[in-house]
C-alpha cells in the first residue's frame, strides 16, 4: 500500500472521519463493558449521566476539564513546534510547588494570587528549559529527558512533604499546610462549587490562539515545527523559537499545578494530579493542537472521567475504562487525521 | 540501421499508463529493448521517464498496460520480481545504507534472510569490479565513499545479481564529463558481453554518444523513436520540448564594481563532505558568475556562507566594502542578499503553509509585523503581488505551496527573494527539476537581475547551464576554488579537468 | 567509602546487580531492535507492564511459569503490531502512537487485573522461578553466589543478548535490518520489503520488551502490583542511546545501571542513608539516565532513518 495526497479533501472527509474516530471510541467502550459483564448502553448512559446529569456532575467535570485545559494548552503550544512536552506532569508539580511556598504565608493579599501564578509559570518554564537546551545544544532526545524528569519531581515532591514543607498538622499524611485564605483562588459564584481558574484557563485558551494566529511569534512556533530547515534558511531564530516556547509551555503546565491547589485542594500532596500531564497529550491531540479546541476536548475528556467514576459505582466496571478510552480515542484520531490528508492506495 | 536489428527482445513495455492524482505521469507508454542494445529515454523534467523506470521495477504499479521481460509477464508492484527476471535499476537517488560496507550493500538481500551459507560474494564482486572496470574497495564505508563510487557500487549491486537489462535513471548527473566517459566506457564493456541498457537522461550529447535508439517522451506520452545516428541533436530537442523553445543566453557585459568579496575563506568539513578550502571569490554588480563542479565538492558550503547560514572558521568575507562580522541570514537579507535555495521543499518553502505564509517568511519581522503582531492583510496583498508579478499559477494566494507545481513553487521563492531588490543574488540549481518553460522564465529572471546591476552567483551541476548564463566560472573541486575563467575562454572538457580536480594538483605543483 | 567497598566485594550484590539487569536487557534489546530497523518505540513502558500483566496472569491461572513467558510474548507482539500499523504502513508520528500505546497498554492492564479481581486488597502470590543450580558453577566460593544462583529466565536474557548481536551482525536478516534503520530506499532497491521488515522489527522488540515484563512478575517478584513497572521502559530507551544502538554496549550499560541501582538499595541501610533522604536514592536511576544520555549525545551514530516514516510513493 502506499499514501497519496488528497489536494482538495472534502467536508464530509475532514468531519466524517474524526466523527468516525469518536465513534469507533465508544464502540470500544461497548465491548469493555460487554467484557466486564454490564449492558453496553448503560454503561454509556451512566458515564453521560455522571458527567452531565446534574449541576454537581456538570460543575465537577468542569472542575476537573480546568487543569487538563492548562496541560493540553501546554502540550499543543510544544507539540507545534514539535517540541515533544512529556513533561507537563513535573511542570505541574513544580507550579504547585511554589504556589504553597508562597502561598503559606510568605506573601500576603492583594498580591500572593497573581505573584503566585508568575512564580508557578517561572518555575514551570524553568524546568522545561533545561531538557530543551540539551535539545538545543546537545541533540538529545527532550521526550525521554521530559518523561524521566517527571518520576524525579515526584520523589522531590514526596521528600519535600516529608521534609522541610510537611504539615505538622498533618498527622503522619504527606500533606504540605494549608494555603492562607488570601491565597486561595475564589469561586466565580458562591455557593457553587466551580472556582476562578475555569475561567483562567478559558482566557490562557484565547490568549493562546491570539499568539498563534497573529502575532510574529506565532507565525514562528508554527514554521519551525513544519520544517525547521525551511525557518532556519528564512532567517528565524530556530533555537531561540524553540526556548521561546519552551517557556510558554511550561508555563502553562505549571498553571494547572497553581490553578489546582490555589482553587481546589489548598494544599500540595502526592495526589494533586492523577496524570493530568500525561491526559493532557490526549487532550491536546484530540483537539488537533488548536487552543480553543483543547477547551471543548478537555471538558470531554473530564467528563469521561467524572462520569466513568460515577458509573463504576453503579455498574461495577473498571474506572479505569476511562483511560482505556482515552488512549484508544488518541490512536484512532490521529489515524483519522492522517486519513483527511491522504488516501491509501495501491502500489 | 541499429547494430542490433533482429536481435533477440529482452524487454517489452506496452501501453504503460499511470497517474498520480489528475496528473498523467504516463499516457500509454511502448518500448522494446533488445539484446546488446543501448537504448536512451529522452524528455525533459516531468516528462515521465522516471516514473516508467519505477513502474518497470516494481516501485510503482501501473494503472494500465503489461510489462514483458525475456518473453515472461512481470507480475506488478514487485521489485524483487523485476531483480529475479534480469532487471537491475541505478536509481538517480542512490539507494544505499551508508552505515554499511560496499559488500554488505550488494549482498543485501541477495541471500534468504534465514540463510546460513553465504556464497563467496567477495570473490564475484572482485571479479566484477576487474571486468568492467568498476574499480571500488568491497570492505569500505559507503558513507566515505565519493559519489562516482558510490555510483560504480549502484552498477556492482546490479551485475552481482546477474542483471541482463540494466536501467540507469540520469548517471551522469553527478558525474565529471571524464567520469562519464568512463561510464560509458562501463556500459559498452556490459553490452559488448550481451547486457541491454535504458539510459535515461534529458541531455543529447550524451544520448547521442552512446545510445544506439533514442525514444523520446513529452507530457507521459512517446512522440517520437528514432536512431540516433539518423538525427541530430537539433531535431532531439524539437521532438523534446514539442517546437522551438530556445533558452535565454545572456549577452556579455561590462562588469561593475565588486559586491561581495570572499578572501581565504575556510569552513570545517562535515564527514565525507569537503568545507571549503582558502577560498576568494569576488562578485561583482552586472555580473554572473557561475559555479561549476560535481555535487558535493564544497557547494553547500559555500552557498551557506552566502546565504548567511555559516559564519568562515576561517578568512574574511565582506559585503559592500565592509567586512562582516555578525552574519545571519537575517543580516544578509537586510544587506540586499536574496537567496534561492538549492532544495525548495526542505530549505525554501514549508508545504503545509499557504502562500501567503511562504511569501513572508523571509520579511515578517521587517516588513509584515508591528511590534509582533502580524499584519495578515499586507502580507497577502505582497503574496498576490509575487503571483501576478512572477506568473505563479495557482488557485489563490490561500493555496497550500505543497500542491504546486516545482516551477510554480520556484516562481514564488524566486519573487520572494526579489522582492526586496537585492542586489547580491544566490541562486543555487535554481532549475533543478524544472520543465523548459520555467527554466526559461527563471533563467530570463536571472540575466534581467544582472542587467539591473545585481551581482548573480549561479550554482549548478550542469555544465551546459554554467557556460550558456555565466559571464565568469569558477569550478569548485574538493573544497578548492578554481580561478575565474571568462565567457567561452574554456571548453566543457576543460572545465572537466578542473572539476576531476586534476587541474587544481597541476596548479598545486606550479 | 569502607561501607561502600564492603558492598561491592559481597556477592549477594552481584546477584542482585545480575537480577536488576535482566529484565532491562530483555527490554532495552527489545528496543534496541525496533530503533536499528528505523521505529522508536516509545510504547515500551506500557507493553512492560503489559508483558508482566499478562505474564502473570497467566501462571494464577494455573498454567506453567513458561506458559506465562509464551503468553506475555504473545501479548507484546500484539501491541508491536499495534504500534507498528499504525507508525510503518501508514506513518504516524512515532512519538504519538508510542504514548498512546503505552497509554493504552498500561490502562488495559489495570483493567483487566480489577477485572478479574476485583475484591483483592493485597496482590496475590504465584510461585516464581527458582535459582538454577548449576553444579559445579554454583558451589564455587563468592562466584557460586555472585553469578551462578540466577533463574533460567537471567539465563534467557543473556541468551537473548546474545542471539540479537549474533543476527544483526552475522546475517542477511540482521543486516536487512540495520539498512532498513538507515536507508529504507535501499532494501526497496534490492528487492526487500521495508514494511515487513519493519513490523517485524516491532513486533519481535516488542516481544521481548513483554518478557522483560514478565521477568519482573515471574522472576524477581511473585505478583503484579500497579506501578511496578514505574519507568523502567524509558530507562530502556536511555540505555539504547548509552550503548549507541550496539547490544553489547548496551548490555554493559544495563549491567551497569543495575549496579548502581543495587547500590542504592543498599546504601539507604548506611550511614549514608540516615542522611540523605531516601527519595535521592531512588531518583538516582532517573539522574543517572539524563546523565548518560547527556554523555552520549555527540558520539553516538544514531540509525539515520531512525523515526523517518517510508512512503515509497513519496515524490
Amino acid at each position: 500500500m502506499r499514501l497519496e495526497p488528497i489536494a482538495n479533501p472534502t467536508a464530509a472527509r475532514r468531519l466524517g472521519l474524526p466523527v468516525l474516530a469518536i465513534a469507533a471510541t465508544m464502540l470500544i467502550a461497548m465491548v469493555l463493558a460487554l467484557i466486564a459483564g454490564a449492558n453496553p448502553f448503560a454503561v454509556l448512559g451512566q458515564i453521560a449521566r455522571g458527567a452531565l446529569g446534574s449541576k454537581l456532575a456538570i460543575l465537577e467535570t468542569l472542575n476537573r476539564a480546568t487543569p487538563l485545559i492548562f496541560t493540553g494548552l501546554a502540550v499543543a503550544v510544544a507539540f507545534r513546534a514539535k517540541l515533544w512536552n512529556i513533561g507537563a506532569e513535573a511542570q505541574l508539580y513544580a507550579g504547585a510547588i511554589l504556589t504553597v511556598v508562597l502561598g503559606t504565608g510568605a506573601l500576603g493579599a492583594p498580591l500572593v494570587l497573581p505573584l503566585s501564578a508568575l512564580a508557578a509559570m517561572l518555575a514551570g518554564a524553568a524546568l522545561l528549559l533545561g531538557p530543551v537546551l540539551l535539545k538545543t545544544r546537545l541533540g538529545v532526545d527532550e521526550v525521554v529527558t521530559t518523561l524521566l524528569l517527571n518520576f524525579i519531581m515526584l520523589l522531590f515532591v514526596s521528600y519535600l512533604l516529608e521534609g522541610p514543607m510537611k504539615d505538622p498538622m498533618g498527622m503522619g499524611w504527606p500533606k504540605s499546610p494549608a494555603l492562607i485564605p488570601e491565597a486561595r483562588l475564589p469561586r466565580i459564584v458562591d455557593g457553587l462549587r466551580l472556582h476562578w481558574g475555569f475561567a483562567l484557563a478559558i482566557l490562557a485558551a484565547i490568549v493562546v490562539w491570539v499568539i498563534q494566529t497573529r502575532t510574529a511569534l506565532g507565525f514562528e512556533i508554527r514554521a519551525v515545527g513544519q520544517n525547521p530547515e525551511a525557518a532556519r534558511f528564512a532567517g528565524m531564530p530556530v533555537n531561540v523559537v524553540l526556548i521561546k516556547t519552551a517557556l510558554l509551555s511550561g508555563g502553562l503546565a505549571a498553571l494547572a499545578g497553581w490553578s489546582q491547589v490555589a482553587g481546589l485542594k489548598g494544599h500540595l500532596s502526592l495526589d494533586l494530579s492523577p496524570g493530568f500531564g500525561y491526559t493532557g497529550i490526549i487532550v491536546a491531540m484530540l483537539a488537533l493542537l488548536h487552543p480553543l479546541g483543547v477547551v471543548v476536548t478537555a471538558i470531554f475528556v473530564a467528563g469521561i472521567f467524572v462520569g466513568s467514576d460515577a458509573m463504576s459505582r453503579a455498574a461495577g466496571v473498571p474506572t479505569y475504562i476511562a483511560d482505556m478510552l482515552m488512549a484508544t480515542a488518541l490512536l484512532c484520531m490521529v489515524l483519522a487525521i492522517l486519513l483527511t490528508k491522504f488516501r491509501v492506495v495501491r502500489g | 540501421m541499429s547494430k542490433s536489428e533482429g536481435a533477440e527482445v529482452v524487454l517489452r513495455l506496452d501501453r504503460i499508463s499511470k497517474s498520480f492524482g489528475a496528473l498523467k505521469a504516463n499516457d500509454s507508454v511502448s518500448l522494446t529493448l533488445r539484446r546488446g542494445e543501448v537504448v536512451a529515454l529522452l524528455g525533459e523534467n516531468g516528462a515521465g521517464k522516471t516514473t516508467l523506470m519505477n513502474i518497470l521495477f516494481g516501485h510503482y504499479v501501473a494503472d494500465d498496460g503489461e510489462v514483458e521481460v525475456f518473453g515472461q509477464p512481470l507480475p506488478p508492484g514487485n521489485p524483487r520480481a523485476a531483480l529475479a527476471a534480469g532487471v537491475g535499476m541505478v536509481h538517480q537517488h542512490f539507494t544505499l545504507a551508508g552505515n554499511l560496507t560496499v559488500l554488505e550493500n550488494i549482498r543485501l538481500g541477495t541471500e534468504h534472510l534465514w540463510a546460513r551459507r553465504h556464497p563467496d560474494a567477495r570473490g564475484k564482486v572482485e571479479r566484477l569490479s576487474r571486468d568492467f572496470g568498476l574499480s571500488v574497495h568491497p570492505d569500505a564505508k559507503v558513507c566515505r565513499l565519493s559519489v562516482g563510487e558510490r555510483q560504480r557500487v549502484e552498477i556492482l549491486k546490479a551485475l552481482y545479481r546477474d542483471a541482463r537489462i540494466l536501467i540507469l535513471d540520469e548517471p551522469t548527473a553527478v558525474l565529471t564529463p571524464q567520469e562519464s566517459e568512463a561510464l560509458f566506457a562501463t556500459l559498452r564493456k556490459a553490452t559488448g558481453l550481451g547486457l541491454s541498457v535504458i539510459f535515461i537522461s534529458h541531455k543529447l550529447h550524451e544520448v547521442m554518444a552512446i545510445a544506439d535508439r533514442c525514444i523520446v517522451l513529452r507530457h507521459g506520452r512517446v512522440v517520437g523513436e528514432v536512431d540516433t545516428h539518423a538525427t541530430d541533436k537539433g531535431a532531439l530537442a524539437a521532438m523534446m520540448v514539442g517546437g522551438e523553445l530556445s533558452l535565454p543566453r545572456a549577452e556579455a557585459r561590462a562588469p561593475g564594481k565588486v559586491l561581495m568579496q570572499l578572501d581565504s575563506v575556510t569552513t570545517p568539513d562535515h564527514g565525507a563532505v569537503p568545507g571549503l578550502k582558502q577560498v576568494s571569490l569576488a562578485l561583482r554588480a552586472g555580473q554572473i558568475t557561475g559555479l561549476a563542479g560535481v555535487s558535493g565538492n564544497g557547494q553547500a558550503a559555500l552557498a551557506e556562507v552566502i546565504a548567511g547560514l555559516a559564519l568562515p572558521s576561517a578568512g574574511t568575507l565582506s559585503l559592500h566594502d565592509a567586512r562582516i562580522t555578525d552574519w545571519s541570514p537575517r543580516v544578509a537579507l537586510s544587506n540586499g542578499v536574496g537567496r534561492i535555495p538549492e532544495d525548495r521543499h526542505h530549505q525554501g518553502s514549508i508545504g503545509d503553509f499557504d502562500l501567503t505564509e511562504n511569501a513572508v517568511l523571509e520579511a515578517y519581522r521587517t516588513r509584515f509585523s508591528r511590534r509582533g503582531w502580524m499584519n495578515w492583510r499586507a502580507a497577502r496583498a505582497f503574496a498576490q503581488e509575487i503571483i501576478a508579478g512572477y506568473d505563479v499559477r495557482c488557485p489563490g494566494p490561500e493555496t497550500r505551496i505543497r500542491l504546486l507545481s516545482g516551477g510554480n513553487m520556484q516562481k514564488l521563492i524566486l519573487g520572494r527573494a526579489m522582492a526586496s531588490g537585492p542586489d547580491i543574488i544566490l541562486a543555487n540549481q535554481p532549475v533543478r527539476g524544472l520543465d523548459v518553460g520555467a527554466i526559461a522564465y527563471v533563467q530570463g529572471q536571472l540575466i534581467a537581475a544582472r542587467d539591473r546591476g545585481a551581482a548573480v552567483l549561479l550554482i549548478s551541476e550542469d555544465l551546459d547551464e554554467i557556460m550558456g548564463l555565466s559571464d565568469v566560472i569558477h569550478v569548485i573541486s574538493q573544497g578548492r576554488l578554481s580561478p575565474g575563467f571568462a565567457r567561452g575562454s574554456m571548453s566543457a572538457a576543460d572545465l572537466g579537468l578542473w572539476m576531476a580536480g586534476q587541474k587544481f594538483e597541476g596548479a598545486d605543483a606550479a | 567509602m569502607t561501607e561502600i567497598i564492603d558492598i561491592l566485594i559481597s556477592a549477594s550484590f552481584w546477584a542482585a546487580v545480575i537480577r536488576i539487569a535482566s529484565p532491562l536487557i530483555l527490554a532495552t534489546m527489545g528496543e534496541l531492535i525496533c530503533e536499528r530497523a528505523g521505529v522508536l518505540n516509545l510504547g515500551i513502558e506500557g507493553i512492560i507492564v503489559i508483558g508482566a500483566f499478562t505474564g502473570w496472569m497467566a501462571v494464577y491461572q494455573g498454567m506453567p511459569l513458561w506458559g506465562g513467558v509464551a503468553v506475555a510474548m504473545l501479548a507484546g507482539m500484539l501491541f508491536g503490531l499495534l504500534h507498528s500499523t499504525l507508525t510503518v504502513p501508514f506513518g504516524l508520528s512515532q512519538h504519538v502512537v508510542g504514548l498512546g500505546v503505552t497509554l493504552f497498554a498500561t490502562a488495559a492492564a489495570s483493567f483487566a487485573y480489577r477485572l478479574m479481581l476485583p475484591e483483592v486488597t493485597s496482590p496475590p502470590k504465584i510461585q516464581p522461578f527458582q535459582p538454577l543450580d548449576i553444579p559445579v558453577l554454583s558451589d564455587l566460593p563468592w562466584l557460586g553466589q555472585a553469578l551462578f544462583s540466577q533463574t533460567a529466565l537471567t539465563w534467557a536474557a543473556f541468551a537473548v543478548a546474545g542471539i540479537v548481536a549474533f543476527t544483526l551482525y552475522r546475517t542477511p536478516l540482521g543486516l536487512a535490518v540495520r539498512a532498513v534503520g538507515e536507508n529504507p530506499a535501499a532494501v526497496e532497491a534490492q528487492g526487500l520489503s521495508v514494511t515487513g521488515l519493519r513490523m517485524g522489527a516491532v513486533m519481535v522488540g516488542s516481544g521481548l520488551m513483554a518478557v522483560g515484563g514478565a521477568f519482573l512478575t515471574l522472576s524477581a517478584f511473585s505478583s503484579f502490583f500497579f506501578e511496578m513497572v514505574n519507568g523502567r521502559g524509558w530507562i530502556c530507551i536511555a540505555l539504547v542511546v548509552f550503548g549507541a544502538w550496539k547490544p553489547g554496549k548496551a548490555v554493559l550499560g544495563a549491567i551497569l545501571f543495575a549496579a548502581f541501582d543495587a547500590l542504592q538499595i543498599r546504601l539507604q541501610q548506611t550511614s549514608m542513608g540516615a542522611v540523605l533522604p531516601y527519595q535521592l536514592f531512588l531518583a538516582l536511576p532517573f539522574i543517572l539516565s539524563i546523565l548518560a544520555l547527556i554523555l552520549m549525545s555527540r558520539r553516538a551514530e544514531v540509525p539515520a532513518a531512525l523515526m523517518v516514516p517510508y512512503n515509497k510513493g513519496e515524490r
